[in-house]
């Protein structure tokens, strides 16, 4: 209901507001005859926090904290690289990260029941939605290796963050090659 | 009317028009040859102990739209007096604007103005608007989209709104606020990224990307009741919301078969409809006003240019030639012009091209441009730039002779979208 009021409300603020009265049908001498439109107190957009707002939308999102991002623990054990980095406008596994890539697709095959999340990054150059696309490549091309070594497709999903979570700050060289990467996330 | 021809080469005009709390804003006028109306604008009585400076307010909108000079007209007039003319055309002004502020017994205020053409002498005709104090920066708006609609012809956007995104921090906000930036009212606070707002061709709802669940998800927000609703959260990343004119459906970016193609959805929700095939990226679809075309990014063609394709899907045509990197259209509702980013040596910059003959012009002299986007009227674009380390929100004619930095918040200000006009 309150919901509703308010709505109502901005409704009518915005028609009241719009219907200014033509000083040319008016007497410019006679300041009663003025007709007078009525509007009521004009209603704010209610901030909402995306924590708060999803537990209440329908089809919920649970928020996550990325800011605890490092999952250790989950995963292959020993100290297999997470982070895989790509070269300037590349969106190809480099060789070096094979290794990795097979620890966790062995990984993946030995525990069916664990997903992943692949997730793509870019450099800060250039436009933030060609970015996100961009970032999907590389996570797409990490969802290809393991595929090829025989992970099933709906352990792993692969999503792009673009130039939006950098993991180092920087307008050089050295922080774009460490922001150009794909992150394993376990679920 | 004749037109003020401005003999200034390369000038900043700082408002001097003493606003307290929006000191910030400013004009900067490059190249010669900006032909303006020239304005006098008078002082509204009852103005001195008003809440708003509603004459300032006035002033600054059609500056900023770069087809006024606005000077004071150096007195008090309001809008039942008919002023003497001979000083206002010596300024040299065109026209004339007057008129008064009075607080009512029950605390709302009475605006009204009146619009002279100090050439012939002549009423162009006044309205009277009685509003809550919270709603004066509101008539004021209203009041320059009159005077503009009267002396240009078109259609003023100064009571349309924009929605923005900031960083502070670690907290990124989407924020709703005047289309001079004023007035900011946040609508969703978030410790994940926010990108690409759009409204709804109402202007009630926000379409826009927010990675709370650490992946892309698209939702529409109703802003007045803070409401919202997922509309894309399929496998993989959803991102590029684009309502369509009627507000039926979306087209959309998803890679939930593979690589980045476009979708149409349902504003509802639904099962989305494939619109575009290729194996590389196909990405930041937009809308022709007359919604029979959808132009968006692709690199089918090896780097990033702008195509176009119907909207009910089919053939596609590539639309930007020059350049090895074209990102982010927005187009004009009369479908003239589109704007968008394009890649120079190591800068990004704003272009407009001239869809009749295919012109391409750079409009700024800054090096990182992001996400242009048309006022409904289509006589000025937003776009985001940094400046000394910091994002900020401009606005520019099509020409890049006039452009102004909007005034508002002190953080990072990014992805603007300018909403469309709201009916009256």
């Amino acid at each position: 209901m309150k919901k509703l009021l308010l709505s109502l409300g901005m409704v009518m603020l915005l028609a009241a507001c719009a219907s200014g009265v033509k000083l040319n049908d008016v007497p410019v001498e006679d300041k009663s005859g003025a007709k007078v439109s009525v509007t009521p107190d004009p209603v704010m957009p209610a901030p909402v926090t995306a924590a708060t707002a999803s537990k209440d939308a329908k089809s919920a999102v649970v928020p996550v904290d990325s800011s605890a991002s490092s999952n250790l623990g989950a995963g292959p054990a020993g100290n297999v690289a997470k982070v895989i980095f790509f070269d300037y406008d590349s969106y190809v596994v480099k060789s070096e990260f094979q290794t990795a890539i097979e620890a966790h697709a062995q990984f993946l095959k030995a525990n069916p029941r664990a997903k992943v999340s692949l997730e793509g990054h870019t450099d800060e150059r250039g436009g933030r939605e060609y970015n996100i696309a961009l970032g999907q490549k590389r996570a797409d091309a990490v969802r290809q290796s393991l595929s090829l070594l025989g992970v099933q497709e709906t352990q792993v999903e692969s999503v792009s963050f673009g130039k939006e979570k950098p993991s180092a700050q920087g307008a050089d060289e050295s922080a774009f090659a460490k922001n150009r990467r794909a992150e394993f996330f376990y679920r | 009317m004749t037109s003020f021809l401005s003999p200034l080469g390369m000038i900043v005009l700082a408002f001097a028009w003493a606003m307290p709390a929006q000191a910030d804003f400013r004009v900067e006028i490059s190249g010669v040859g900006v032909t303006q109306i020239p304005i006098a604008i008078a002082n509204f009585r009852g103005e001195d102990t008003a809440p708003q400076k509603i004459t300032q307010i006035v002033a600054a909108d059609l500056e900023r739209s770069g087809q006024f000079r606005s000077t004071p007209a150096g007195m008090v007039i309001d809008e039942v007096t008919r002023p003497n003319f001979e000083p206002i055309r010596q300024k040299p002004a065109d026209a004339l604007l007057t008129g008064s502020i009075s607080r009512m017994a029950d605390g709302r205020f009475d605006v009204r103005f009146r619009l002279w053409d100090s050439v012939k002498g002549e009423d162009m005709g006044g309205q009277s608007y009685v509003v809550v104090p919270a709603d004066l920066r509101l008539v004021s708006h209203r009041i320059a989209d009159q005077v503009y609609e009267k002396l240009t012809g078109d259609k003023g956007i100064f009571s349309t709104r924009i929605a923005y995104i900031t960083k502070q921090g670690q907290k990124h906000l989407l924020w709703v606020a005047d289309a001079d930036g004023e007035n900011p009212q946040a609508a969703l606070t978030s410790q994940e990224p926010i990108i690409s707002p759009s409204w709804s061709p109402t202007g009630n709802e926000l379409a826009y990307v927010s990675f709370e669940s650490r992946k892309p998800v698209v939702y529409i927000h109703d802003i007045a009741s803070g409401k919202r609703r997922v509309l894309a959260n399929f496998k993989g990343s959803n991102s590029a919301p684009a309502w369509s004119p009627d507000g039926k459906s979306l087209a959309i970016t998803l890679s939930r078969d593979g690589g980045s193609q476009l979708f149409l959805i349902n504003s509802k929700g639904g099962d989305p409809k494939r619109l575009t095939q290729s194996s590389g990226i196909d990405t930041e679809p937009v809308f022709s006003s007359d919604g029979s075309a959808i132009y968006f990014v692709s690199d089918r063609g090896g780097s990033p240019q702008i195509y176009r394709t119907p909207a009910t899907g089919g053939p596609v045509e590539r639309v930007t030639f020059t350049g090895s990197y074209n990102i982010s259209p927005s187009l004009s509702s009369d479908g003239r012009w589109l704007a968008f980013i394009s890649r120079v040596g190591a800068a990004y910059k704003l272009h407009v091209m001239d869809l009749i003959n295919d012109k391409v012009v750079a409009l700024t002299d800054t090096n990182a441009d992001e996400r242009p986007t048309f006022a409904p009227n289509g006589k000025l674009i937003m776009y985001s730039t940094q400046s000394q380390g910091r994002e900020s929100l401009m606005t520019t004619t099509l020409d890049g002779k006039i452009r102004a930095r909007l005034a508002g918040q002190t953080s990072n200000m990014r992805e603007p979208h300018w909403g469309p006009f709201l009916n009256p």
